[in-house]
Protein backbone atom coordinates (compact mmCIF):
# COMPACT_ATOMS: atom_id res chain seq x y z
CA UNK A 1 0.00 0.00 0.00
CA UNK A 2 1.03 3.35 -1.15
CA UNK A 3 0.48 6.20 1.03
CA UNK A 4 -1.34 9.17 -0.96
CA UNK A 5 0.77 12.17 -2.08
CA UNK A 6 2.56 14.82 0.14
CA UNK A 7 5.07 17.57 0.49
CA UNK A 8 7.99 16.22 3.03
CA UNK A 9 9.49 19.10 4.91
CA UNK A 10 12.18 18.50 7.40
CA UNK A 11 12.78 21.60 9.74
CA UNK A 12 15.92 22.05 12.40
CA UNK A 13 14.72 23.74 14.78
CA UNK A 14 11.37 24.06 16.84
CA UNK A 15 10.94 27.19 15.42
CA UNK A 16 11.36 26.52 12.38
CA UNK A 17 8.77 23.21 12.65
CA UNK A 18 6.17 25.72 14.51
CA UNK A 19 6.34 28.20 11.35
CA UNK A 20 5.29 25.31 9.04
CA UNK A 21 2.72 24.00 11.33
CA UNK A 22 1.59 27.55 10.87
CA UNK A 23 1.76 28.36 8.01
CA UNK A 24 -0.16 25.23 6.58
CA UNK A 25 -2.56 24.50 9.68
CA UNK A 26 -5.05 21.51 8.86
CA UNK A 27 -3.03 19.97 5.79
CA UNK A 28 0.21 19.59 8.29
CA UNK A 29 0.95 16.81 10.12
CA UNK A 30 4.05 16.01 12.40
CA UNK A 31 6.23 12.92 11.58
CA UNK A 32 7.69 11.69 14.61
CA UNK A 33 8.06 7.98 14.75
CA UNK A 34 5.78 7.40 12.43
CA UNK A 35 4.53 4.24 13.19
CA UNK A 36 0.93 4.76 13.87
CA UNK A 37 0.44 7.76 11.41
CA UNK A 38 2.09 5.99 8.40
CA UNK A 39 -0.03 3.02 8.98
CA UNK A 40 -2.79 5.41 8.64
CA UNK A 41 -1.90 7.36 5.77
CA UNK A 42 -1.90 3.53 4.10
CA UNK A 43 -4.90 2.97 4.87
CA UNK A 44 -5.87 6.88 3.78
CA UNK A 45 -7.18 7.22 7.68
CA UNK A 46 -4.91 10.15 7.25
CA UNK A 47 -4.36 12.10 4.12
CA UNK A 48 -2.20 14.79 5.54
CA UNK A 49 -0.82 17.44 2.35
CA UNK A 50 2.15 18.19 4.30
CA UNK A 51 4.69 15.90 6.75
CA UNK A 52 6.61 17.57 9.21
CA UNK A 53 9.32 15.57 9.85
CA UNK A 54 10.85 16.73 13.15
CA UNK A 55 13.17 13.71 13.64
CA UNK A 56 16.31 15.69 12.48
CA UNK A 57 15.99 18.09 15.33
CA UNK A 58 18.28 17.52 17.96
CA UNK A 59 17.78 18.34 21.51
CA UNK A 60 14.07 16.71 21.57
CA UNK A 61 15.55 13.32 22.91
CA UNK A 62 16.53 12.57 26.47
CA UNK A 63 15.79 11.05 29.99
CA UNK A 64 16.81 12.88 32.93
CA UNK A 65 15.66 13.44 36.44
CA UNK A 66 15.69 17.75 37.25
CA UNK A 67 13.63 19.86 38.83
CA UNK A 68 11.84 17.04 40.52
CA UNK A 69 10.70 15.50 37.31
CA UNK A 70 11.56 12.97 35.17
CA UNK A 71 12.03 14.17 31.71
CA UNK A 72 11.73 12.80 29.12
CA UNK A 73 12.04 14.21 25.19
CA UNK A 74 8.84 13.97 22.96
CA UNK A 75 11.52 12.55 20.30
CA UNK A 76 12.85 9.88 22.68
CA UNK A 77 12.30 6.38 21.11
CA UNK A 78 10.55 3.19 23.05
CA UNK A 79 13.67 1.08 22.77
CA UNK A 80 16.04 3.98 24.74
CA UNK A 81 13.22 4.05 27.64
CA UNK A 82 13.61 0.19 27.44
CA UNK A 83 17.29 0.77 27.72
CA UNK A 84 17.17 3.88 30.14
CA UNK A 85 19.23 2.87 33.58
CA UNK A 86 17.01 5.43 35.10
CA UNK A 87 14.05 4.00 34.33
CA UNK A 88 15.39 0.26 34.93
CA UNK A 89 16.09 1.21 38.19
CA UNK A 90 13.81 3.74 39.88
CA UNK A 91 10.29 3.67 37.18
CA UNK A 92 9.32 -0.01 36.70
CA UNK A 93 6.20 1.06 35.95
CA UNK A 94 7.61 2.55 32.74
CA UNK A 95 9.64 -0.11 31.54
CA UNK A 96 6.83 -2.68 32.18
CA UNK A 97 4.82 -0.52 29.90
CA UNK A 98 7.99 0.00 27.36
CA UNK A 99 8.38 -3.75 26.99
CA UNK A 100 4.63 -4.48 25.69
CA UNK A 101 4.49 -1.48 23.24
CA UNK A 102 4.68 -3.22 19.50
CA UNK A 103 7.35 -5.14 19.01
CA UNK A 104 11.05 -4.20 18.48
CA UNK A 105 11.39 -3.25 15.38
CA UNK A 106 8.64 -0.37 15.79
CA UNK A 107 9.85 0.76 19.41
CA UNK A 108 13.28 1.79 17.71
CA UNK A 109 11.88 3.89 15.91
CA UNK A 110 8.35 5.10 17.99
CA UNK A 111 8.47 7.97 20.25
CA UNK A 112 7.12 8.48 23.79
CA UNK A 113 5.54 11.66 22.08
CA UNK A 114 3.84 9.99 19.61
CA UNK A 115 2.55 7.28 21.51
CA UNK A 116 0.85 10.13 23.85
CA UNK A 117 -0.05 13.07 21.33
CA UNK A 118 -2.00 10.70 18.50
CA UNK A 119 -4.38 10.41 21.34
CA UNK A 120 -5.25 6.45 20.49
CA UNK A 121 -6.74 4.87 23.99
CA UNK A 122 -5.61 1.85 22.33
CA UNK A 123 -1.61 3.46 23.42
CA UNK A 124 -0.18 2.11 26.36
CA UNK A 125 1.73 5.39 27.85
CA UNK A 126 -1.41 7.38 28.20
CA UNK A 127 -2.70 5.26 30.90
CA UNK A 128 0.40 4.95 32.69
CA UNK A 129 1.51 8.68 32.60
CA UNK A 130 -2.39 9.05 33.69
CA UNK A 131 -1.32 6.82 37.12
CA UNK A 132 1.81 8.90 37.44
CA UNK A 133 0.11 11.80 36.81
CA UNK A 134 2.30 13.42 34.48
CA UNK A 135 2.56 16.65 32.26
CA UNK A 136 2.91 17.43 28.57
CA UNK A 137 4.55 20.21 27.67
CA UNK A 138 3.56 21.75 24.45
CA UNK A 139 5.48 24.38 22.95
CA UNK A 140 3.76 26.79 20.61
CA UNK A 141 4.05 30.49 18.47
CA UNK A 142 3.78 31.24 22.30
CA UNK A 143 6.33 29.23 23.93
CA UNK A 144 5.97 26.89 26.22
CA UNK A 145 3.21 25.54 28.39
CA UNK A 146 2.48 22.24 30.28
CA UNK A 147 -0.67 20.37 30.11
CA UNK A 148 -1.83 18.56 32.91
CA UNK A 149 -1.93 14.56 31.91
CA UNK A 150 -5.80 14.59 33.39
CA UNK A 151 -6.65 17.13 30.90
CA UNK A 152 -4.81 16.42 27.83
CA UNK A 153 -6.95 13.16 25.97
CA UNK A 154 -10.37 14.85 24.87
CA UNK A 155 -11.49 12.08 22.55
CA UNK A 156 -10.60 9.25 20.24
CA UNK A 157 -7.43 10.81 18.47
CA UNK A 158 -8.56 13.99 19.73
CA UNK A 159 -5.98 15.73 22.51
CA UNK A 160 -5.34 18.86 24.49
CA UNK A 161 -2.91 20.24 21.61
CA UNK A 162 -3.53 23.51 19.29
CA UNK A 163 -2.86 23.89 16.07
CA UNK A 164 0.79 24.88 15.86
CA UNK A 165 1.66 22.90 19.01
CA UNK A 166 4.08 20.39 19.16
CA UNK A 167 4.33 18.08 22.04
CA UNK A 168 8.34 18.64 23.21
CA UNK A 169 8.31 16.63 26.43
CA UNK A 170 6.76 14.86 29.11
CA UNK A 171 7.48 15.63 32.74
CA UNK A 172 6.53 13.09 35.73
CA UNK A 173 6.70 14.16 38.92
CA UNK A 174 9.70 11.78 40.68
CA UNK A 175 8.08 9.74 43.06
CA UNK A 176 8.67 9.43 47.10
CA UNK A 177 10.09 6.85 48.76
CA UNK A 178 7.52 4.25 49.13
CA UNK A 179 6.53 4.47 45.86
CA UNK A 180 5.46 1.89 43.54
CA UNK A 181 3.74 1.02 40.23
CA UNK A 182 3.10 -1.25 37.44
CA UNK A 183 1.51 -1.96 34.53
CA UNK A 184 -0.58 -5.10 33.26
CA UNK A 185 -1.59 -5.59 29.34
CA UNK A 186 -3.45 -8.76 27.76
CA UNK A 187 -2.87 -8.72 24.51
CA UNK A 188 -3.88 -11.16 21.48
CA UNK A 189 -0.19 -11.51 20.55
CA UNK A 190 3.23 -9.22 20.50
CA UNK A 191 2.44 -6.09 18.36
CA UNK A 192 -1.38 -6.05 19.16
CA UNK A 193 -3.05 -3.52 21.00
CA UNK A 194 -4.42 -4.50 24.62
CA UNK A 195 -7.40 -6.18 25.01
CA UNK A 196 -7.21 -4.02 28.08
CA UNK A 197 -4.73 -2.80 30.42
CA UNK A 198 -4.11 -1.05 33.45
CA UNK A 199 -1.48 0.66 35.37
CA UNK A 200 -1.30 1.04 38.97
CA UNK A 201 0.90 3.74 41.03
CA UNK A 202 0.88 4.04 45.23
CA UNK A 203 2.54 5.76 47.29
CA UNK A 204 2.95 4.98 50.90
CA UNK A 205 3.29 6.95 54.42
CA UNK A 206 5.72 5.42 57.35
CA UNK A 207 2.35 3.58 58.48
CA UNK A 208 1.85 1.61 55.20
CA UNK A 209 -1.35 4.22 54.43
CA UNK A 210 -1.75 5.08 51.02
CA UNK A 211 -0.78 8.75 50.34
CA UNK A 212 -1.43 8.76 46.60
CA UNK A 213 -2.92 6.43 44.49
CA UNK A 214 -3.40 6.68 40.25
CA UNK A 215 -4.97 4.09 38.32
CA UNK A 216 -5.14 4.64 34.74
CA UNK A 217 -6.90 2.25 32.13
CA UNK A 218 -5.53 1.35 28.53
CA UNK A 219 -8.29 0.43 25.31
CA UNK A 220 -11.62 0.58 26.98
CA UNK A 221 -13.25 3.85 26.80
CA UNK A 222 -13.43 6.54 23.99
CA UNK A 223 -10.31 7.54 25.61
CA UNK A 224 -7.28 6.91 28.47
CA UNK A 225 -9.61 6.74 31.65
CA UNK A 226 -8.26 7.27 34.97
CA UNK A 227 -10.09 5.07 37.40
CA UNK A 228 -11.19 7.92 39.59
CA UNK A 229 -14.02 6.25 42.09
CA UNK A 230 -10.58 3.76 42.58
CA UNK A 231 -8.09 5.51 43.54
CA UNK A 232 -10.29 7.43 46.14
CA UNK A 233 -11.87 4.61 47.42
CA UNK A 234 -7.63 3.77 48.22
CA UNK A 235 -6.52 7.00 49.48
CA UNK A 236 -6.53 7.36 52.80
CA UNK A 237 -6.22 3.54 54.01
CA UNK A 238 -4.36 0.90 54.36
CA UNK A 239 -4.50 -1.31 50.82
CA UNK A 240 -4.16 -4.65 51.19
CA UNK A 241 -6.26 -8.07 49.36
CA UNK A 242 -9.74 -6.93 50.37
CA UNK A 243 -9.23 -2.81 49.55
CA UNK A 244 -7.58 -4.26 45.97
CA UNK A 245 -10.44 -6.32 45.58
CA UNK A 246 -12.74 -3.14 45.99
CA UNK A 247 -10.77 -0.98 44.05
CA UNK A 248 -10.36 -3.41 40.94
CA UNK A 249 -14.21 -3.85 41.31
CA UNK A 250 -14.37 0.06 41.14
CA UNK A 251 -11.97 0.66 37.98
CA UNK A 252 -13.98 -2.23 36.19
CA UNK A 253 -17.54 -0.01 36.67
CA UNK A 254 -15.47 2.94 35.75
CA UNK A 255 -14.18 1.75 32.14
CA UNK A 256 -15.77 1.83 29.22
CA UNK A 257 -15.77 -1.24 27.12
CA UNK A 258 -17.31 -1.77 24.05
CA UNK A 259 -17.60 -5.28 21.89
CA UNK A 260 -15.38 -5.89 19.03
CA UNK A 261 -13.26 -8.15 17.63
CA UNK A 262 -10.86 -8.51 20.88
CA UNK A 263 -14.25 -9.42 23.22
CA UNK A 264 -17.23 -8.92 24.09
CA UNK A 265 -17.62 -5.43 26.75
CA UNK A 266 -18.34 -7.82 29.20
CA UNK A 267 -14.91 -9.68 29.27
CA UNK A 268 -13.03 -6.45 28.92
CA UNK A 269 -14.40 -5.44 32.01
CA UNK A 270 -13.92 -8.48 33.79
CA UNK A 271 -10.48 -8.31 32.36
CA UNK A 272 -10.20 -5.02 34.13
CA UNK A 273 -10.38 -5.77 37.27
CA UNK A 274 -8.27 -8.71 37.21
CA UNK A 275 -5.70 -6.54 35.91
CA UNK A 276 -6.26 -3.95 38.50
CA UNK A 277 -6.40 -6.35 41.09
CA UNK A 278 -2.70 -7.50 39.73
CA UNK A 279 -1.16 -4.30 38.97
CA UNK A 280 -2.05 -2.55 42.71
CA UNK A 281 -0.85 -5.74 44.61
CA UNK A 282 2.63 -5.46 42.31
CA UNK A 283 2.51 -1.58 42.95
CA UNK A 284 2.18 -2.14 46.32
CA UNK A 285 4.72 -5.06 46.76
CA UNK A 286 7.12 -2.48 44.89
CA UNK A 287 6.17 0.33 46.98
CA UNK A 288 7.34 -1.47 49.85
CA UNK A 289 10.31 -2.50 48.64
CA UNK B 1 2.84 15.01 -7.95
CA UNK B 2 4.66 15.77 -4.98
CA UNK B 3 8.54 17.57 -5.50
CA UNK B 4 11.09 14.48 -5.51
CA UNK B 5 13.72 14.70 -2.85
CA UNK B 6 17.13 13.82 -3.48
CA UNK B 7 17.37 10.43 -0.81
CA UNK B 8 21.82 9.42 -0.42
CA UNK B 9 22.22 6.45 1.90
CA UNK B 10 25.18 3.82 2.24
CA UNK B 11 23.58 0.52 1.56
CA UNK B 12 25.27 -2.70 2.26
CA UNK B 13 28.76 -0.18 2.06
CA UNK B 14 27.99 1.25 -0.53
CA UNK B 15 27.11 4.55 -1.52
CA UNK B 16 23.49 4.96 -3.54
CA UNK B 17 21.92 8.18 -4.30
CA UNK B 18 18.26 8.80 -6.31
CA UNK B 19 15.63 11.29 -6.28
CA UNK B 20 12.09 10.00 -5.47
CA UNK B 21 8.62 11.19 -4.52
CA UNK B 22 8.46 11.50 -0.42
CA UNK B 23 5.69 9.03 -0.27
CA UNK B 24 8.03 5.98 -1.46
CA UNK B 25 8.27 3.52 0.98
CA UNK B 26 11.81 2.54 2.03
CA UNK B 27 11.10 -0.68 1.06
CA UNK B 28 9.63 -0.01 -2.45
CA UNK B 29 13.57 2.27 -2.74
CA UNK B 30 15.64 -1.00 -1.83
CA UNK B 31 13.76 -3.30 -3.87
CA UNK B 32 12.69 -0.79 -6.88
CA UNK B 33 15.03 1.19 -7.19
CA UNK B 34 18.04 -0.22 -5.74
CA UNK B 35 17.24 -3.08 -7.17
CA UNK B 36 17.91 -5.32 -4.34
CA UNK B 37 14.80 -7.75 -3.98
CA UNK B 38 16.36 -10.09 -0.66
CA UNK B 39 14.24 -7.66 1.45
CA UNK B 40 10.67 -8.92 1.12
CA UNK B 41 7.21 -7.54 1.62
CA UNK B 42 5.02 -9.67 3.82
CA UNK B 43 2.09 -8.12 5.50
CA UNK B 44 2.87 -4.27 3.80
CA UNK B 45 1.61 -3.32 7.26
CA UNK B 46 3.92 -3.37 9.92
CA UNK B 47 3.21 -6.64 11.38
CA UNK B 48 5.33 -8.94 10.10
CA UNK B 49 8.48 -8.00 9.74
CA UNK B 50 9.76 -10.27 6.22
CA UNK B 51 10.84 -6.18 5.16
CA UNK B 52 13.01 -5.38 8.30
CA UNK B 53 15.94 -4.21 7.76
CA UNK B 54 19.39 -2.48 9.53
CA UNK B 55 19.14 2.04 9.96
CA UNK B 56 22.33 3.10 11.38
CA UNK B 57 22.51 -0.34 13.61
CA UNK B 58 19.19 -0.69 14.51
CA UNK B 59 16.03 -2.58 13.10
CA UNK B 60 13.37 -0.79 11.23
CA UNK B 61 10.26 -1.79 9.10
CA UNK B 62 11.29 -1.07 6.05
CA UNK B 63 7.43 -0.80 4.66
CA UNK B 64 6.77 1.58 7.40
CA UNK B 65 9.38 4.59 7.17
CA UNK B 66 9.57 7.08 3.72
CA UNK B 67 12.73 7.04 2.07
CA UNK B 68 13.46 10.22 2.76
CA UNK B 69 13.55 9.33 6.20
CA UNK B 70 16.65 7.12 5.58
CA UNK B 71 18.65 10.32 3.81
CA UNK B 72 21.95 10.50 5.02
CA UNK B 73 22.03 6.52 7.26
CA UNK B 74 23.53 3.43 6.16
CA UNK B 75 21.06 0.23 5.50
CA UNK B 76 21.94 -2.99 6.08
CA UNK B 77 20.13 -5.52 3.80
CA UNK B 78 20.21 -9.19 3.91
CA UNK B 79 22.48 -8.79 0.59
CA UNK B 80 25.14 -7.58 2.75
CA UNK B 81 25.49 -10.19 5.21
CA UNK B 82 27.85 -12.43 3.59
CA UNK B 83 31.51 -11.86 3.11
CA UNK B 84 33.63 -12.82 0.05
CA UNK B 85 31.31 -15.70 -0.66
CA UNK B 86 30.93 -16.57 2.57
CA UNK B 87 27.74 -17.04 3.94
CA UNK B 88 27.32 -15.00 7.46
CA UNK B 89 27.41 -17.52 10.42
CA UNK B 90 23.91 -16.71 10.96
CA UNK B 91 22.92 -17.58 7.28
CA UNK B 92 25.22 -21.21 7.62
CA UNK B 93 23.04 -21.16 11.04
CA UNK B 94 19.58 -21.12 9.50
CA UNK B 95 20.93 -23.61 6.96
CA UNK B 96 22.49 -25.74 8.99
CA UNK B 97 19.11 -26.51 11.25
CA UNK B 98 16.42 -25.66 8.81
CA UNK B 99 15.65 -22.43 9.90
CA UNK B 100 13.02 -22.05 7.13
CA UNK B 101 10.95 -24.08 4.78
CA UNK B 102 9.16 -21.64 2.51
CA UNK B 103 11.89 -19.06 3.32
CA UNK B 104 9.82 -15.92 3.18
CA UNK B 105 10.28 -14.25 6.30
CA UNK B 106 14.05 -15.49 6.73
CA UNK B 107 15.64 -12.35 5.37
CA UNK B 108 13.82 -10.43 7.92
CA UNK B 109 14.41 -13.27 10.59
CA UNK B 110 18.34 -12.92 9.76
CA UNK B 111 18.36 -9.15 10.09
CA UNK B 112 16.65 -8.91 13.64
CA UNK B 113 18.48 -12.23 14.87
CA UNK B 114 21.75 -9.96 13.45
CA UNK B 115 20.46 -7.00 15.29
CA UNK B 116 20.21 -9.28 18.62
CA UNK B 117 23.39 -11.40 18.49
CA UNK B 118 25.42 -7.36 17.94
CA UNK B 119 23.84 -6.25 21.01
CA UNK B 120 24.05 -9.51 23.06
CA UNK B 121 26.58 -11.84 21.55
CA UNK B 122 25.60 -14.94 23.73
CA UNK B 123 21.63 -14.54 24.13
CA UNK B 124 19.57 -17.08 26.42
CA UNK B 125 16.57 -19.37 24.77
CA UNK B 126 14.38 -15.99 25.75
CA UNK B 127 16.38 -13.36 24.57
CA UNK B 128 16.13 -14.75 21.13
CA UNK B 129 12.58 -15.70 21.14
CA UNK B 130 12.17 -12.07 22.57
CA UNK B 131 14.98 -10.57 20.18
CA UNK B 132 12.72 -12.10 16.84
CA UNK B 133 9.17 -11.34 18.74
CA UNK B 134 8.52 -8.68 15.44
CA UNK B 135 9.10 -11.16 12.83
CA UNK B 136 6.46 -13.78 12.05
CA UNK B 137 6.97 -17.31 10.43
CA UNK B 138 4.36 -19.05 9.28
CA UNK B 139 6.63 -22.42 8.77
CA UNK B 140 8.47 -23.23 11.31
CA UNK B 141 6.72 -22.67 14.63
CA UNK B 142 10.00 -20.72 15.69
CA UNK B 143 12.28 -23.66 17.03
CA UNK B 144 14.33 -24.69 14.62
CA UNK B 145 14.76 -20.81 14.39
CA UNK B 146 16.08 -20.34 17.68
CA UNK B 147 18.52 -23.61 17.40
CA UNK B 148 19.90 -21.74 14.04
CA UNK B 149 20.45 -18.28 16.45
CA UNK B 150 21.85 -20.25 18.52
CA UNK B 151 24.46 -22.09 16.35
CA UNK B 152 25.24 -18.30 14.94
CA UNK B 153 26.22 -17.22 18.73
CA UNK B 154 28.48 -20.05 19.36
CA UNK B 155 29.72 -19.98 15.76
CA UNK B 156 30.62 -16.20 16.23
CA UNK B 157 31.43 -16.92 20.03
CA UNK B 158 34.57 -19.46 18.86
CA UNK B 159 36.01 -16.68 16.56
CA UNK B 160 33.64 -16.82 13.59
CA UNK B 161 33.13 -13.46 11.62
CA UNK B 162 30.95 -10.70 13.06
Amino acid sequence: MIPPAFEYLRPNSIPEAIALLEQHGDDAKILSGGQSLIPMMKLRLARPAYLIDINRISGLSFIKEEDGFLKIGGLTREAELEVSPLIRAKYPIILDTVRVIADPQVRNLATVGGNLAHGDPANDHPATMLALDAQVVATGPGGERAIPIGEFFLSVFSTALQPGEILTEIRVPVPPTRSGGAYFKLERKVGDFATAAVAAQVTLDDGGVAQRVGIGLTNVGPKPLAAKKAEDSLRGKKIDAASIRQAAQLAAEEAQPSSDLRGPAEYKRGLVKELATRALTRALERARK
Amino acid sequence: MATKQQVRVKLNGRERQADVEPRMLLVHFIREVLQLTGTHIGCDTSHCGACTVLLNGKTVKSCTMFAVQADGGEILTVEGLSKDGQLHPLQEGFKEEHGLQCGFCTPGMLMSSYALLQNNPRPSEGDIRWGISGNLCRCTGYQNIVRAVQFAAAKMAHGGTK
